[in-house]
């Protein structure tokens, strides 16, 4: 590991003894979960409990002439069938826009469709039933009289005036355009060979193998609902069903315990979960609602549907001197509530470039509706995009005038020693490592070698490639990324930590845990500054009535928001602590330290006070303290970055495999990642983080991909036929580090969740790219499939 | 379809007899009626592994079989195997190596790596790899489930039979 910046001159709370930061620690709790006994929302049951299903469209646009459920309301356990109409008597519509993005439009979307289901798989009733298979069962007495429409299924053609418009009130597809001139693009390319391309991206999902889930309990008689929900934001949960319900926050209590994986799917709050809210309301009781695996696929959010048209402008000696896209993606038929669905497309405008010096960046991004479901944020948000396009860009004109592709990138990517700077689109960086990083990785794969093996094997027709890729990454959002624009997802976290009456620490966080290791290093980081061992500390998080007001876990913010909040409150109670410990041996806080859950002399380490007896003597014997003492065993803090909107990281991949050019299939051989998140506070975590998200950036390559027909049919909504990367065709990924905290907290930490699969697909499709270069085929599609790389190949 | 039988099998080393109706599949008798709910389900299809338990030594998609036709059976799940202590090594694997985030595919993925382990007491790492080809790990991208899995051979062949 190489850190880029000198120590600070005085001990920070990072070098204090016996730290945890900086160390692979196990998880706590693994042990519920590897025996077996976790407590996902899908295993929960409540006395009185109903199981709901929707009856969804099976049209991708329809009118909704009537719906007979008589026969249906009169099966055995059968408790109410609830149609659109009826709902909205409980639940208020919504619209998917934010202010700060100019121009966004969608239209009221209801909890269940009202006249017109927009898409297959939009819910047109819900039935609800003692058990899911009564309810299913019930579900096909119902006979629904549709009307088909015509379906906008192509983004190519959405904005053409012969295509339907979807919204009428809103007078055209368009659902949001964004340009940006930086620069004098024109005469940049004017002087420069030019390369250009179009990308496409299929249109992939998330597939969390716990499908999403959600019981939701109006207590009548305490004019309460509790919410249990596998989410990654609680508290924006409770603030939208509070919003359309008509109740107070305070009404409404969220409470996530496991999660059976997240990555951006259960960060949005989807019409069938606020139905199942409202029906809760409705009819009093306990209502589950758990996704089946078809309904999976065809209503959790896809991601992106991209097809960008790119161009580069190279000098001879190398030089980059500007970069132009034109980016179109399909959103489905509504923004996605409450984050909206242009944040993908901003983002690609954001990052296009964004690693590499050149002033001059032209981009224009539009974004469609369509008779789809729905597409919004899901891990790496628009970063795969960004550089799968910047890199293809790169690599296109490193072969156009002959120059190796680490020779072209070593000459552009911003210097290490250039910051603070900006990119032409704006974004402030305050520290990266582009260079260092990629040395680090010309080192660990010994690049030399492996194009001298490359040469050798291609003299045997064996067609191997190496792929490189450079990223930079968006962390620790500030408000910049919703608040601004009006939405009500919090920005900051919160943590409280108090001692008990044993010496042991409770830590109640905002941040949610979805198996990145919240809770680990939430107790980290508390046990390193209060001197407790990490068995002593427990953390709560994932319940609004007992955890501080925050944000939660998504967009790579746990760590570096969620752990400096955890960093200051610990060092708040600490002092407390220490100043009731000056007290009581007659001392001064100063000259006190606390290490292995004792008070020490600060200069000797003597022992002086256990923690359990410092916590006995204030909560049992307070009357024995010096008067005018009053003890605070408990200490809160909140946490936003102010000074950069995001906290910028960067990374450079490679990717080293085999095309088999009679199948087309592609053997992933090894994968390599250097990363640099600032302050790294659990080694194996973050190296677990980069596999896991480094495997879905290879799906999205390889393997994913949502196949729609004309009619606007998603084809292959199974997880059979949807095919995601198995242990057996992935490689060992190496993770390596470079680290630059940020200077805007004490801890230092930048985000590393969005990492892997910002650049895996890209150094994928360079590998495979640079294997069949042989050929003179160039491929800027993915996922590559052995058809997408036997068409290139011209073998089919 | 709607007449109950009555099915009797070892659930875990324990007698276990219902009522249930011929369509239930053996993963929701398990989670609904025994409330065992380390079983999981990701697909219902059989194409997940989430839901993977051991049937008289074999390892069988839950959801794929019918509760009738476990009759006679012994059926053993996850809170089985960690109660008798036969994988907590393997457990301790995967904890040491952090071999699982959500935990959601775990239970399976023990079933299964457990069951390799039985019938191939060193597999290199290219064997784990293609015999836990059947679970989706959606999480951890595989390698740390392998090491796990490579670790737990390691330490039992030298571990005096
Ligand atoms: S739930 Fe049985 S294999 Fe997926
Ligand atoms: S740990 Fe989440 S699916 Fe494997």
């Amino acid at each position: 590991m190489m850190v880029t910046r000198a120590p600070a001159e005085t001990l920070s709370v990072l070098d204090r003894p016996n730290s945890y930061i900086g160390k692979t620690v196990p998880r706590p709790n693994l042990d519920r979960l590897l025996q077996g006994r976790g407590q996902y929302v899908s295993d929960l049951e409540l006395p009185r409990m109903a199981h709901v299903v929707f009856l969804r469209s099976p049209y991708a646009h329809a009118r909704i002439v009537a719906i007979d459920a008589d026969a249906a309301r009169r099966m055995s356990g059968v408790i109410s069938i609830v149609t659109g109409r009826e709902l909205e008597a409980v639940i208020t519509p919504w619209v998917g826009v934010l202010s700060h993005l100019k121009g966004l439009k969608s239209a009221p979307q209801h909890a269940i469709a009202i006249d017109r289901a927009c898409w297959q798989g939009e819910a047109v009733a819900a039935v609800v039933a003692t058990s899911r298979a009564v309810a299913e069962d019930a579900m096909e007495q119902i006979a629904v009289d549709y009307e088909e429409l015509e379906a906008v299924t192509d983004m190519r053609t959405a904005l053409d005036p012969a295509t339907p418009v979807i919204h009428a009130s809103l007078g055209d597809n368009l659902a949001f355009e964004r340009t940006l001139n930086a620069g004098d693009v024109d005469q940049a390319l004017s002087g420069s060979e030019v390369v250009e391309a179009d990308f496409v991206f299929g249109r992939h999902t998330g597939v969390t193998l716990e499908p999403r889930a959600v019981v939701a309990d109006w207590n009548a008689a305490e004019a309460r609902l509790t919410i249990y929900q596998g989410t990654q934001a609680p508290h924006m949960v409770q603030n939208i069903a509070a919003l359309h319900l008509g109740l107070r926050e305070a009404q409404v209590r969220v409470v996530c315990k496991d999660v059976g994986g997240s990555f951006g799917i259960k960060v949005h709050i989807y019409a069938d979960e606020m139905a199942t809210y409202a029906l809760s309301k409705l009819l009093r009781r306990p209502i589950k609602f758990v996704a089946d695996r078809v309904e999976s696929f065809n209503t959790d959010i896809h991601a992106r549907d991209h097809r960008c048209r790119g161009r580069i402008g190279v000098k001879p000696d190398g030089t980059i001197t500007a970069f132009e896209i034109d980016d179109l993606t399909g959103i489905g038929p509504y923004s996605m509530y409450p984050r909206t669905s242009a944040i993908e497309a901003n983002q690609v405008v954001n990052l296009v470039g964004g690693p590499y010096v050149t002033p001059n960046y032209r981009a224009r991004a539009r974004v469609v509706f369509q008779n789809k479901n729905v597409m919004c944020q899901y891990r790496a948000v628009g970063h795969p995009i960004a550089c799968s396009v910047t890199e293809g860009l790169v690599d296109l004109a490193a072969a156009k005038i002959g120059m190796d592709p680490v020779e072209i990138r070593r000459r552009n990517l911003i210097a290490d020693d250039a910051y603070p700077c900006a990119s032409p689109s704006g974004m402030k960086f305050e520290q990266l490592s582009h260079h260092a990083s990629l040395a680090k990785l010309l080192q660990m794969m010994d690049y030399d070698a492996l194009r001298a093996e490359q040469t050798a094997l291609r003299a045997r027709n064996i067609h191997r490639g190496i792929g490189i890729a450079s990223f930079i990454e968006v962390t620790n959002p500030s408000a910049a990324f919703y608040g601004v624009g009006g939405a009500k997802i919090s920005s900051q976290d919160g943590v409280a930590v108090r001692l008990d009456a044993q010496g042991s620490v409770i830590c109640q966080t905002s941040i949610t845990e979805q198996g990145q290791g919240s809770e680990s290093l939430t107790a980290q980081i508390v046990g390193s500054v209060l001197g407790v061992s990490m068995e002593r500390v427990r953390v709560i998080l994932g319940d609004t009535d007992n955890t501080p007001y925050g944000g939660g876990t998504w967009a790579s913010r746990g760590a570096g928001i969620g752990g400096e909040a955890a960093l200051q409150a610990a060092k708040a109670l600490r002092q407390n602590v220490l100043d009731i410990a000056a007290a009581i041996l007659q001392s001064t806080s100063g000259g006190l330290d606390i290490v292995n859950n004792s008070i020490v002399s600060a200069d000797d380490g003597a022992p002086r006070i256990e923690l359990s007896e410092l916590a006995r003597i204030v909560y049992f014997r307070p009357d024995t303290l010096p008067p005018g003492i009053q003890p605070e065993l408990m200490a809160t803090r909140h946490f936003v970055p102010r000074q950069y909107p995001f906290a910028f990281t960067n990374g450079v991949q490679a990717s080293w495999l085999e095309v088999d050019t009679e199948t087309g299939f592609v053997t992933l051989l090894k994968h390599w990642v250097v990363e640099d998140c600032g302050t790294i506070i659990n080694p194996q975590l973050v190296d677990e983080q980069i596999r896991g998200g480094v495997v879905q950036g290879l799906g999205a390559a390889l393997f994913e991909k949502c196949i729609y027909d004309e009619r606007g049919q998603l084809t292959n909504a199974n997880m059979a036929d949807y095919l995601v990367p198995m242990s057996g065709e992935m490689p060992d990924i190496e993770i390596g580090h470079v680290v630059s905290p940020t200077r805007e907290s004490e801890l230092g930490a930048k985000g590393a969740g969005e990492a892997g699969t910002a650049g895996a697909a890209a150094a994928v499709a360079n590998a495979v790219n640079d294997a069949l270069r042989p050929f003179g085929a160039t491929i800027t599609e993915i996922p590559l499939t052995p058809q997408v790389i036997l068409t290139a190949l011209g073998r089919i | 379809m709607s007449t109950p039988v009555s099915v009797s099998l070892l659930v875990n080393g324990e007698p276990i007899d219902a009522f249930v109706l011929p369509r239930l599949n053996l993963a929701d008798f398990l989670r609904e009626n025994l409330k065992l709910t380390g079983t999981h389900i990701g697909c219902e299809h059989g194409v997940c592994g989430a839901c993977t338990v051991r049937i008289d030594g074999e390892i069988v998609r839950s959801c794929l079989m019918l509760t009738v036709q476990a009759q006679g059976a012994s059926v053993e799940t996850i809170e089985g195997l960690s109660d008798s202590g036969e994988i907590a090594d393997l457990q301790a694997a995967f904890r040491e190596r952090n071999a699982l985030q959500c935990g959601y595919c775990t239970p399976g993925m023990l079933m299964t790596a457990q069951d390799l382990l039985k019938h191939l007491p060193v597999p290199d790492r290219q064997a784990i790899r293609e015999h836990l080809s059947g679970n989706y790990c959606r999480c951890t991208g595989y390698q740390a489930i392998v090491d796990a899995v490579e670790a737990t051979a390691r330490m039992r062949a030298e571990r005096p039979a």
